[in-house]
């Protein structure tokens, strides 16, 4: 297919890898913010052709596993509101709250209903007029703007009894939430590509700027990835941080102007809990005083209950970067893909679940 | 979850487009990429296209990625794999 097989010519790669290889003298270790990109490296092998000293780490990038145990307690309590529709992407359905997934709520008799985008999720509402459906709103800058739009389209159609729990999350403050605590060293971020597609690979200046780590912007085919790897091994080399975009055939300098600006009247910045970084000041999204009556978190009062976290499960330590799932001694045991313990081993974009799926990574 | 897909544009009414992706045919928003025409490639998230894919970027990006892959003699790309190599 255009766009995807010549980006994932191995020749080509070969050639990165030769490149990386002779570029490369001090050890390094990298962070892939995003889960995709986790996902793309460990499915292509890409970290036992990198060189030895060139370490990856995955991040935060997988909003799923960052959802906090207390908002999908709150989803999932929302679901059991009689009457209601919760209308969810199909990666939250398996993500153990603190007792329950919205799998067993739907089993318990709730309606819960897998749809591919908010535009299906707006045709529900359409079709259940008398019935209050709720969009669960989670993902980082790539999905919010599709919500935000699913809400001013609900607006200029009347459509009343559509409403979004928005639990959608910001990337560059959580990226800087990681440097800050200072627990991994890392030397250079590959920046999540379509996140970067959304606001721009400008946004990401402040990581030379304030911190002197550079970012390489990245697609999501083999090339793409080793592309960004090549360009940070020279910047560390050169001792030359900055912003490279090896994904410019869809990333600009300054974003999408239209999806940045619909979702600005929609949503305002506010703190947000993040699995594994705690709070973290204007990194969330909650929807605008305007537009309340989207708000289901203002349309109904749920009593979730307490919150636990899962035992012994180290997600939120792998979500950080300061362990690899392999580390986590219930990785492969207790914990496998058909029985998740944490987020991380359920969502697609999961670390754990991508180091399950393609080979136990060497540590 | 921020998975997006290269698609090609078929036909626009209003902000509404028909795609092609993988000899498949689907109905996605373009309220994101307004500016959109028909046999553009667009990348596609939950039902939206979400970007234009700029076809000059991505013929430079192979391009200069062939050309570095040119410049270096097979034994400078893979000194682990040359003999007489002393590393
Ligand atoms: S392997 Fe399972 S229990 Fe361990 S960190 Fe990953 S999700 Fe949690």
């Amino acid at each position: 297919m255009k766009y995807i097989d010549e980006f994932r010519d191995p020749d080509l790669a070969r050639a990165l890898l030769g490149r990386i290889e002779r570029r490369s003298r001090q050890p390094v270790r990298l962070m892939e913010f995003c889960g995709g990109h986790t996902h793309a490296i460990l499915r292509y092998g890409l970290r036992t052709l990198l060189p030895d000293h060139v370490d990856l780490r995955s991040g935060p990038g997988c909003p799923v596993c960052v959802t906090a145990n207390a908002d999908l307690d709150r989803a999932i309590a929302l679901a059991h509101v009689p009457g209601l529709i919760l209308t969810t992407f199909g990666d939250m359905i398996r993500v153990p709250g603190s007792a329950h997934t919205l799998q067993d709520a739907k089993a318990a008799g709730a309606d819960v209903r897998m749809v591919y985008s908010t535009l299906d999720a707006l045709k529900v509402a359409r079709v259940n007029p008398d019935r209050q459906v709720v969009f669960l709103g989670v993902g980082f800058e790539t999905t919010a703007p599709t919500v935000a739009a699913a809400i001013a389209q609900a607006e200029a159609q009347g459509l009343e009894n559509f409403s979004v729990l928005s639990l959608h999350k910001l990337t560059p403050p959580a990226t800087r939430a990681i440097l800050d605590a200072g627990e991994v060293q890392l030397q250079g971020i590959i920046g999540p590509g379509h996140v970067t597609t959304i606001i721009g690979a400008d946004a990401w200046q402040f990581l030379p700027q304030d911190y002197g780590v550079p970012l390489a912007v990245a697609g999501f085919e083999p090339l793409d990835i080793l592309r960004a790897v090549a360009d940070l091994v020279d910047m560390i080399e050169e001792g030359r941080p900055g912003i490279s975009n090896s994904y410019a055939r869809s990333v600009s300098p300054e974003g999408n102007p239209t999806a940045l600006s619909i979702m600005d009247q929609v949503f305002e910045v506010v703190p947000a809990e993040w699995r594994g970084l705690g709070t973290v000041p204007g990194s969330g999204l909650a929807i605008r005083p305007e537009y309340a009556r989207f708000d289901a978190g203002r349309r109904f009062e749920v009593d979730p209950g307490p919150t636990r976290e899962h035992r012994g499960c180290r997600c939120g330590d792998v979500l950080r970067g300061t362990v690899t799932p392999p580390q986590c001694p219930l990785f492969g045991k207790a914990c496998t893909p058909a029985r998740p313990i944490g987020p991380c081993m359920v969502s697609a974009e999961g670390a754990c679940a991508a180091f399950y799926q393609f080979g136990r990574d060497p540590l | 979850m921020c998975l997006a897909v290269p698609a090609r544009v078929e036909t626009i009414t209003g902000l509404q487009a028909e795609v092609e992706v993988g000899g498949v045919r689907r109905a996605v928003s373009v309220v994101l990429t307004p500016e959109v025409r028909p046999g553009d490639y667009v990348y596609v998230h939950t039902g939206y296209a979400i970007s234009i894919v700029d076809e000059a970027e991505a013929a430079e990006s192979l391009r200069l990625w062939a050309e570095l892959a040119e410049s270096y003699t097979t034994e400078e790309l893979f000194p682990h794999m040359a003999p007489s190599s002393e590393r």
